[in-house]
């Protein structure tokens, strides 16, 4: 597999900055909206739902037609193909058809001459609606018994028994918030209709070849009518992994009708309410552990709103199940798992996918246990911690590459844990008003798109014959670095500057049937697929080497100053020409699959993952017990990346992933009218941390050994497993909350997000 | 209508200007520079932040600020210069902050960068609020991506860049010559008068006119709501409307001064009030939102008026008929209905400084520290004498229709000592000034008992507590 020569390494300097880092910080980096716009440009805007759950008795557009700038409104009869922008179920509607299930979702789509007309006119539309029963809520669902698919059990030998058999015993729960992705740039799409019925769609998506397919479809082309382009994001985090379809499909339908091309350029209110968020959840367990806190059996519920349609819910609350564990060996355990259908917003993909709401239950499990023991919830998490005889997850996966005792004693010490939980201690003896604490949690992420299938990567490869080499991958850029990584693996292998290499387009047309960017796997999947392609390349330059100075092929070398081939040495520029000259192909493809995961979603065992990635962090946070602020004073953080391929790219990953899991865990609060209404649409309401909230003391430091499994340069992903660190601020709060009554042997009542007046409602529960 | 103004130095003149289109779409879809980006169109995010910079009273010099271009009318351009990220390379080459945040990893996704950048830039040339700490500067920009760390390393490490606008006031002196007076678009007029009886005789003649003084409410009207202001009078022109005159007895504050330029005389009349200015907005909002149009739009949860009412702040209106005075609570009279007469305008507000020996406490509590609203903003300023509250002033934001007066909790307090019992008994009393209501910044229950508590935190300030996590420093030293 691509092992890393070191020499090699030198070529392409691994720290490199994030390829448009430039044209960010001078305004020229090209998003969607940054074209120009011909002069025939139409713009769009939905006519929205305002009923969580209603049959359409009547829409009357006339108002809508007649309004100033419309060119056209479409209803669902207009679309000619497939009715469809959903990712798997085939149950999202791109136009409501007959039925809403839930406030803000799609009517009809106006076309008009200017965006603001579009939205102007949307609003004039008189809907007649006849109201059906709404669940809106993880309550209401699970009394209706209202699902999007059975309930999933994870089961490893008798939770009962064991926690019949435990000498402590302690049941407990807590709802976790959602989260919206507040990617800066909003949903967005420009479609262009082309000859023959062709049609070109520019969009903001980690999922191009998806919305080819739906587009295609919707219009009853084949794929290769339809071609998807995405050169870079505005941050997408999950949210625009099926929920960028819409949007593109909405445009690709107006361009087709009117034979104009079309931009869907999504308000940002209307953005919040159409698009799905991360699932909220409601945690129930009971957990039965002995006196050092060794959890020997858990009975835990996990409940999610999955909203309206099915959309990746099912992967998302199965990774919910496999994350329940984290880094501790649970022996014996039941896991069950309701998928909960409820009339709002289809909550969706959001980074961890699932995986941070099962971690933080059991970081909550971990500190009740420490609670009811007086113990120190760090011992109680090292005490439970995987090793050796006890390194099976609940899904009969061996924990192989476990290193997380080693991050943790590693982050104790550098982050003085023990010293700093006595001076907190003192510190909290002496303030009546404000209280502070500390915790530290680890995190073992799963890498691997759990449906396993889609663990492939295409990548094309083509070197000119001056020497430049131009690449394309099926991977999306959106700020995570992804091209640079992949640029700098190419860089590699030919030995020449990453500046030598153009990192074009993400497109259908060039690598076809791709899998969305996401569950972290972008370098894994397609770093190794643009190497084999580069490699392929170079195994033919080697051979024609081989042959034209009439030397070995082990004699040939790609090194920082030039080619060797025997005794000759010229420049990678000089070989492309001689290469040309020599017909020889300077152009490939090149193929990925990750090897070894399989997975019985039957019975929820096997091995769903490649690898796991790991981590540990420390936050210090402070409390006021009369108001309910809080404020992060720092954070301590060990991470793992592997043998990193670029780790200053990767710290950005980490920091970056940390704030946004603190925000999820603190500022940030999703809440719904009883009509089902999003009251938290805009950034006025909605609150993602600011550059405040980012605690003064914050350091992290990278763990590099590399990865046990022959990944690209043995590197480890890093997108979505550092979200998770942040739980340690919530178990921070919620013992800076119990200080309040140092000799209570249980936890306060927090829910998530740990806002004010959560806080202080715990404050509350707790004295009462 | 038409709008002249500069544009790294050229002047640019643009006709047929809707007085509603905001400075952000023309940048974007007519000039065609789209480094600014439009992330959510209502002040919020700072994507879109550009530099605007004028002449200071007198033009002998001049002020840069920062402003979120999305919600700004482009006919406030008019006489003024413009920078964008655009602006800032010179022939190819970045500008040191700008080459700082390539290397130094302080964009991902890069689309807040041209927000940053500007609101960094701003600070490196010594633009309004460039005397702010960095992660105040950038307060009222969001990033997704980075969890700030890069972007304060890079605002931190750069220190100030030179910048000569000796040519950019000469054009702007000859600029001011011939500003626009007004125009009209369609069936939509846009007044900038100069003269204070300028600004009356308008406001006599059209008295269903908006007034438009930095545009960070009304912007969200036309982005937001989707409406049609038909009649509009911009105060930013007229003469005197921006001073700020401070000596002993308290400041006086024209009603356009934006919150950015009155940070300083409300630090100085005290620090909580001065904290409170920083926590109002980003510090784009508070370059264009002023203490006027703060206090004219009567919003309940308006963070500057529980403060200024209980500090016994003064309030002037102005109209053809002449000037009204009254104490700041009298303004509000109910949920969006001031007392302002038709053709008045606020012209202006005086607040007395507090004795050095007054109790003086605010709090703003919000679900996040900057840029944010109160749920709950309470204000307390209490005289005591021989251990006995002699007088209490106490108004709170976010508890009522409007802000208002705690009158049983002062009824409560004066007269009696200064003490725990004297604290409780208060809260007691506040418990029936207020019957506030559950909206998406808080619930009823929360609101009540942080107004309680609220009180409490005097107290224990007064005590020699702590009392704010802002405060603290980690066990790490």
């Amino acid at each position: 597999m691509a092992e890393c020569d070191p020499a090699l390494r030198i070529a392409a300097k691994p720290s490199n900055a994030h390829d448009s880092a430039r044209l960010h910080v001078s305004g020229a980096a090209g998003y969607v909206d940054d074209g120009a716009e011909p002069i025939d440009m139409l713009h769009l805007a939905f006519g929205q739902s305002e009923e969580a759950h209603a049959r359409i008795a009547h829409m009357d557009l006339s108002a809508v037609r007649a309004a100033q700038g419309v060119v056209a409104v479409f209803t669902a009869a207009d679309i000619p193909g497939a009715n469809d922008v959903s990712p798997v179920a085939k149950d999202d509607r791109l136009l409501a058809d007959g039925e809403v299930m839930c406030v803000g979702q799609a009517l009809f789509l106006v076309v008009a001459t200017s965006q603001r007309a579009a939205r102007q006119a949307a609003r004039l539309a008189r809907i007649s609606y006849e109201p059906r029963a709404a669940c809106l809520t993880i309550a209401e669902a699970r009394a209706s018994s209202s699902f999007i698919e059975p309930t999933q059990r994870m089961a490893r030998g008798d939770a009962r028994a064991a926690l019949s058999a435990a000498a402590h015993r302690v049941s407990g729960g807590f709802d976790i918030g959602g989260q919206d992705h507040f990617y800066l740039e909003g949903q967005i799409a420009i479609a262009t209709p082309g000859e023959d019925g062709q049609v070109h769609i520019l969009s903001s998506t980690q999922h191009p070849s998806e919305i080819q397919h739906l587009v295609a479809a919707m219009l009853n082309l084949s794929s290769a009518d339809v071609t998807v382009e995405v050169r870079r994001m505005g941050g997408a985090f999950g949210g625009k992994e099926t929920q960028a379809a819409l949007f593109a499909a909405a445009a690709a339908l107006a361009a087709h009708l009117t034979g104009r091309p079309t931009k869907f350029r999504c308000d940002r209110d209307d953005d919040m309410i159409i698009t799905g968020k991360r699932h909220d959840f409601r945690i129930d367990y009971d957990v039965g552990f002995d006196d050092q806190g060794h959890i020997l059996g858990l009975q835990l519920r996990l409940a999610s709103r999955c909203g309206a349609t099915v959309d990746l819910s099912p992967a998302i609350n199965d990774r919910a199940m496999f994350h329940v564990d984290n880094c501790y060996w649970l022996p014996d355990i039941e896991i069950v798992s309701e998928r909960l259908k409820t009339h709002t917003v289809s909550n969706t993909a959001f980074r961890g996918f699932g995986g941070p709401q099962g971690m933080l239950a059991i970081e909550r499990i971990m500190d009740e246990v420490a609670a009811f023991l007086g113990r120190d919830p760090l011992d109680v998490r090292i005490s439970n911690l995987y090793g050796p005889g006890r390194n099976v997850t609940p899904y009969d996966m061996v924990v192989a590459d476990n290193i997380a005792p080693e991050i943790i004693a590693r982050l104790r010490r550098e982050g003085r844990y023990d010293e700093r939980a006595a001076s907190i201690e003192a510190f909290n003896a002496g303030s009546a008003i404000l209280k502070k604490a500390i915790a530290l949690t680890p995190v073992k992420f799963g890498i691997s798109f759990t449906t396993t299938h889609l663990n492939q990567a295409g990548a094309l490869v083509h070197v000119y014959a001056d020497g430049s080499i131009q690449i394309n991958h099926g991977g999306t850029e959106m700020g995570q670095g992804l091209y640079i990584k992949v640029a700098q693996v190419v860089a590699d292998v030919f030995a020449v500057p990453v500046s030598q290499v153009r990192i074009t387009a993400t497109r259908t047309d060039k690598v076809p049937n791709t899998s969305a960017t996401a569950a972290s796997s972008g370098a894994d999947l397609n770093g190794m697929a643009a190497h084999n392609a580069a490699m392929t390349i170079r195994d033919r330059l080697t051979a024609f080497l081989a042959q034209t100075f009439a030397c070995a092929e082990s004699e040939v070398a790609f090194a920082a100053d030039g080619v060797v081939a025997g005794k000759e040495k010229l420049s990678f520029a000089d070989l492309a020409r001689r290469a040309h000259m020599g017909r020889i192909s300077l152009s490939a493809t090149g193929y990925y699959a990750t090897p070894g995961i399989a997975y019985d979603r039957s019975t929820h065992k096997g091995r769903p993952f490649y690898y796991f990635a790991y981590g540990a962090a420390l936050a210090e946070v402070a409390v006021d017990i009369l108001t309910g602020e809080h404020r992060v004073l720092a954070v301590d953080i060990v991470h793992d990346v592997g043998r990193s391929l670029n780790p200053a790219i990767d710290l950005g990953q980490i920091e970056g992933a940390f704030i946004q899991g603190q925000g999820w865990l603190t500022t940030e609060e999703l809440m719904f009218d009883a009509k089902g209404r999003l009251l938290t649409h805009s950034p006025a309401t909605y609150k993602i941390p600011t550059a405040s909230d980012r605690p003064r003391h914050f350091r992290i430091s990278l763990w590099q050994d590399e990865n046990l499994e022959p990944t690209i340069h043995r590197s480890k992903a890093v997108g979505e497993p550092p979200f998770s660190l942040a739980n340690c601020v919530f178990s921070a709060i919620g013992r800076a909350i119990a200080a309040i009554s140092p000799e209570k042997r249980s936890l306060p009542p927090l829910n998530a997000p740990a806002t004010p007046e959560n806080i202080l409602r715990a404050v509350r529960g707790y004295r009462d | 209508m038409s709008v002249r103004f500069l544009l790294d130095g050229e002047i640019v003149e643009i006709t047929d200007v809707d007085p509603t289109s905001t400075i952000l779409n023309y940048l974007r879809y007519r000039l065609r520079r789209t480094g600014t980006k439009e992330g959510c169109a209502e002040g919020d995010c700072g994507a879109c932040t550009v530099l605007l910079g004028e002449l200071d009273e007198g033009a002998e010099t001049m002020r840069w600020r920062s402003v979120n271009a999305c919600i700004l009318f482009l006919p406030m351009l008019d006489g003024k210069a413009l920078l964008t990220v655009e602006s800032l390379a010179v022939d190819g080459k970045l500008n040191p902050l700008q080459a700082c945040m390539a290397e130094n990893g302080s964009s991902q996704c890069g689309f807040c960068t041209p927000g940053f950048v500007m609101s960094l830039y701003g600070r490196t040339i010594g633009a309004s609020g460039h005397d702010l700490p960095v992660a105040d500067v950038v307060a009222g920009n969001l990033c997704r991506c980075t969890g700030y760390g890069p972007i304060l390393a890079a605002g931190d490490g750069i220190g100030k860049l030179s910048r000569d606008d000796q040519p950019t006031m000469v054009a702007l002196r000859e600029m001011a010559e011939t500003a626009c007076a007004g125009g009209v678009f369609e069936d939509r007029r846009w007044f900038a008068p100069r003269t204070p009886e300028a600004l009356a005789g308008l406001l006599a003649a059209h008295p269903d006119a908006r007034i438009i003084a930095g545009a960070t409410d009304v912007g969200l009207w036309v982005t937001k709501g989707l409406k049609t202001i038909e009649t509009m009078v911009f105060i930013g022109n007229v003469a005197g409307m921006k001073a700020i005159v401070e000596d002993e007895a308290g400041v006086t504050l024209g009603a356009g001064v934006p919150y950015a330029d009155a940070h300083a005389a409300f630090s100085r009349l005290h620090p909580d009030l001065g904290e409170l200015v920083r926590r109002i907005g980003g510090l784009q909002v508070r370059n264009a939102g002023t203490i006027g149009g703060n206090i004219a739009n009567g919003s309940p949860i308006g963070d500057g008026p529980p403060a200024l009412i209980a500090l016994g702040a003064e309030l002037t209106l102005c109209s053809t008929a002449g000037r009204r005075t009254m104490p700041l609570e009298n303004f509000f009279l109910d949920y969006g209905r001031q007392d302002r007469q038709p053709g008045e305008y606020v012209e202006s507000l005086w607040i007395p400084r507090p004795a050095p020996q007054d109790i003086i406490h605010i709090s703003k509590l919000s679900r996040r520290f900057d840029s944010d609203i109160s749920a709950v903003c309470g204000a307390f300023a209490l005289t005591v004498e021989n251990g006995l509250i002699v007088r209490a002033r106490i108004a709170f934001g976010g508890m009522a229709a409007t802000p208002c007066r705690a009158s049983g909790c002062e009824a409560a307090l004066v007269g009696k000592p200064f003490a725990a019992e004297t604290i409780a008994s208060g809260t007691i009393a506040l418990a029936g000034d207020f019957s506030p209501i559950t909206d998406v910044r808080g619930t009823a229950t929360y609101r009540a008992e942080v107004a309680a508590n609220l009180l409490w935190r005097l107290w224990y300030r007064a005590q020699g507590e702590d009392i704010s996590v802002l405060a603290l420093e980690s066990s790490h030293g």
